[in-house]
């Protein structure tokens, strides 16, 4: 290949804005690809036979002609277009440039080959000059694209030089030119499939696959990017932001009011968790309070996640800041829900009307109990019930809910101050406001909760009875040394008061299961009311808004994979492909972003839960630790 | 090059295959199932509209039928997005991968690209289904741990359930373009 004179060449005085004619000759590909010939250059940088992958940024495509930077991918045979530098350039600079972004993102780049875009007549001597900066750069294999007149018309080759003593001195590949967006590739975090269950993750993990490493090398080059047209450096690039660099006022506003903002108000949390963590607090009722009340749970979920979202540290990997900006986003969402809320409350003196409302609805609910007792102490749907027993335990429980209307009626001045500052704990989010909710709830039928200890007591003390008398009257005994039922001989005068109890049990156990039956019935169902709005909380808590906001809005930042488009062809010309961004489904970025909630969750399956019912054991649902109020 | 030829699906619904020859290392396989037919839909509308009349006459309340028609305008409009599928296509691109687009009758279209790193072959694999044996293409996964195992099936033209003919036709030529791969990584 001609080279012109060496001194201008090595000087890199070229054509000021050139009038070029066609590059060199277009390639025909070889239409049965064959494997290189045996004697292949030793050492050759790439996989002989496969075919060449360029990926060219779409921005570059309108860009005159110049010199093409990137990285090259032996493994995958791909050369990966980053910027194109022009004409005038001095390849000393052009050499320093790439030094400098190599150091500052660790990635490797090099001169990949020449770019040469026909705008009016073309020149000769352009195709010649082109064809002998391959000897200034040197780099296998050298790659030389090439844009028609019309716009049209692309061509690509790429030449190697392998030395003797192969047939071929130069050998032409099939190529395939492969268009994407930079800016968007840029932006966007390619999110790998689900590694299945039965893998460790850090076991082999797929080859950085060849697009991930196209990803890798855009975001890693972001040096490369930073100057713009008007900046004047010494070598002219064209790239995504060459137009000029992207930036916002408010971000760039935001990132500078950060810090300090940051600062204030990460002392201010660390004051009001030092204040929450003071001895005073862990004396035992308030403390035992605390860990029962689902409210505080709640505000002691949130000042984490508040004091993670403004630690002064800077969150170390993309993943941790799209959680600090969910969580952000989720608290703001929160509070002004809250707020609407407590509008929508004090508007029309909602508040006061609540609490007038609170007493009668107490004592209705009172009343429907008593109904209730006097219908099982009488002959409850035609069954035949002990009469002493059922007086008895009427009685008890009718008189438990005598003390209880009293209780209710001695607090009723002070319900609607009390309301009233506690709905001012709604401004602290919808959640808190929920989570008192709930807590009201479970203050107000807090006498439902007491019957149904008493039942599921007497109940279980029952059964335990009747199995242990049951085993007397087979002859059997329990063996609590060796966890099993052994034979024991048992005295005359010892089985006669056995199985007499056992007949007495026996003929009371339907009474007692009766109101064990109907209390538990009434627990469950406002454990099943506290439970849905625990359910709404949680989905508040976790959901990450601010992904899916993203997804909605810029579906390339959030990718899934990428998806290729085949662009039209003409017959000779090498084949075009556009890579476009696959956007990560709705349900994986919820699954992928979720963030952890208070972790309330059901601990018993279905089936030890029907189980304790049976035995009448006493259940705690919707929290690991005691009961929900003592 | 495009080529169109017309097969069967299991059914014995028609089918029609394009295949589109791009370069000798890009090739396109695009499968069109048939439409919605008008039969079936109007049947459905119909006994929708049937039950909503009857429970009207039942209950005397007229927000009956307007939740009628809105359930079938709704339910129209999600099975034409999220259910009928148009077209399925099968793009494989030598050293790059394989990538099957699925659009649906609305215009969505939901693509899966696999890379050709991970790929280890295709083949046709037989499945009893309710009362028949079918055929199916699917593409076999590598396992990274493992090198001679499989970690994952990924079936291809699960919507239009092309008959034996149409796979073999498939079949061939992503071995052609396999073969290539295999030959120029077992040179690696």
């Amino acid at each position: 290949m001609g080279l012109p004179s060496r001194g201008a060449a090595a000087a890199g005085l070229g054509p000021e804005s050139a009038v070029v004619r066609p590059g060199p000759p277009v390639v025909v590909p070889n239409p049965i690809p064959t494997l290189p010939p045996e004697g292949a250059a030793p050492g050759s940088s790439r996989v002989p036979g496969m075919v060449l992958k360029a990926f060219f940024p779409t921005c570059c495509a309108s860009a005159d002609s110049g010199l093409l930077l990137g990285r090259w991918v032996p493994e995958q045979s791909s050369a990966v277009v980053l910027a194109v530098a022009h004409f005038p350039f001095v390849p000393i600079q052009v050499r320093m440039l790439l030094a400098r972004v190599q150091q500052a993102g660790r990635v490797g780049l090099a001169v990949l080959g020449t770019w040469c875009h026909h705008r009016q007549e073309p020149e000769e001597s352009l195709g010649h000059f082109l064809e002998g900066l391959g000897a200034i750069f040197s780099h296998e294999p050298w790659l030389q694209l090439c844009r028609g007149r019309d716009g049209w018309s692309w061509s690509c080759k790429a030449t190697r030089r392998q030395t003797p003593p192969s047939a071929a001195t130069v050998g032409e590949d099939q190529i395939m030119l492969i268009l994407y967006d930079q800016r968007k590739v840029l932006l966007s975090r390619l999110h790998p499939p689900a590694v299945l269950p039965d893998r460790q993750a850090g076991d082999a993990p797929a080859s950085a696959g060849g697009l991930a490493a196209v990803f890798d090398t855009v975001a890693r080059s972001e040096a490369l990017f930073r100057s713009d047209r008007f900046d004047g450096g010494p070598v002219r690039l064209s790239h995504w932001q060459s137009e000029g660099v992207e930036a916002s006022i408010l971000v760039e506003l935001a990132k500078w009011a950060s810090g300090p903002v940051c600062l204030l108000l990460a002392s201010l949390l660390s004051l009001i968790s030092a204040a929450s963590a003071c001895r005073v607090f862990g004396l035992w009722p308030l403390s035992f309070l605390w860990s029962k009340l689902s409210t505080c749970g709640q505000l002691r979920h949130r000042l984490e996640q508040l004091s993670l979202v403004f630690s002064t540290q800077k969150a170390r990997s993309p993943a941790q800041l799209m959680r600090k900006a969910n969580v952000l986003v989720s608290v703001l969402l929160d509070v002004t829900l809250g707020l609407l809320l407590l509008s929508w409350l004090h508007r029309q003196d909602r508040i006061g009307q609540l609490a007038d409302a609170l007493i009668p609805v107490a004592d209705h609910v009172a009343e429907e109990l008593q109904h209730l007792l006097q219908w099982l102490m009488g002959a409850p749907a035609g069954l035949k019930m002990n009469r002493a027993l059922d007086q008895v335990l009427g009685r008890f429980f009718l008189y438990h809910i005598h003390l209880w209307i009293s209780y209710i009626h001695l607090m009723s001045p002070f319900i609607e101050r009390i309301l009233w500052h506690v709905g001012l704990l709604a401004c602290l989010g919808l959640t808190v406001a929920l989570s008192v909710l709930s807590d009201t709830l479970a203050l107000l039928t807090f006498h439902i909760y007491c019957f149904y200890v008493y039942g599921a007591r007497l109940y279980r003390l029952k059964t335990h009875g009747l199995s242990a008398l049951w085993r007397l009257f087979r002859g059997k005994k329990w063996n609590v040394l060796r966890q099993r039922v052994d034979s024991c001989s048992y005295d005359l005068d010892q089985l006669f008061v056995g199985t007499l109890l056992f007949t007495v049990l026996l003929f009371l156990l339907p009474t007692t299961a009766l109101y064990y039956l109907v209390f538990t019935l009434l627990r469950l169902l406002v454990v099943t009311v506290q439970g849905l709005i625990h359910l709404l909380v949680d989905l508040i808590n976790s959901l990450p808004l601010y992904s899916l906001g993203l997804r909605l809005c810029r579906p390339y930042r959030l990718a899934a994979g990428v998806k290729f488009r085949v662009l039209e062809r003409e017959p000779g010309r090498p084949l075009r492909l556009l890579m476009q961004i696959n956007p990560l489904p709705y349900s994986r970025v919820v699954n992928t972003y979720r963030l952890p909630s208070c972790g309330c969750h059901p601990q018993h399956s279905w089936g030890s839960l029907c189980r304790r019912l049976f035995f009448g054991e006493l259940i705690y649902p919707w929290r690991q630790r005691g009961d929900k109020q003592d | 090059m495009e080529e169109e030829q017309s097969f069967s699906d299991i059914c014995g619904g028609r089918l029609a295959l394009q295949r589109r020859y791009y370069s000798p290392s890009c090739r396109e396989f695009c499968l069109s199932c048939p439409r919605i037919s008008l039969r079936s839909l109007t049947a459905v509308t119909c006994t929708v509209w049937l039950a909503a009349y009857g429970l009207f006459t039942l209950f005397e309340n007229s927000m009956i039928l307007s939740a009628a028609i809105f359930i079938t305008l709704l339910g129209l409009l999600g099975y034409l997005h999220f259910v009928k599928i148009d077209q399925e296509t099968l793009l494989i691109i030598d050293s790059l991968g394989i990538q099957m687009t699925s659009s649906y009758a609305s215009g969505k279209e939901s693509t899966t690209f696999i890379e050709m790193g991970k790929v280890k072959d295709v083949v046709i694999n037989e499945a009893i289904y309710m009362q028949k044996v079918i055929y199916y293409l699917c593409i076999l996964l590598k396992d990274p741990v493992d090198p001679q195992g499989i970690s994952q099936v990924v079936p291809v033209f699960q919507s239009a359930k092309p008959r034996l003919d149409c796979l073999i036709e498939v079949y061939r030529s992503c071995q052609e373009i396999l073969a290539h791969q295999k030959a120029t990584s077992a040179s690696l």
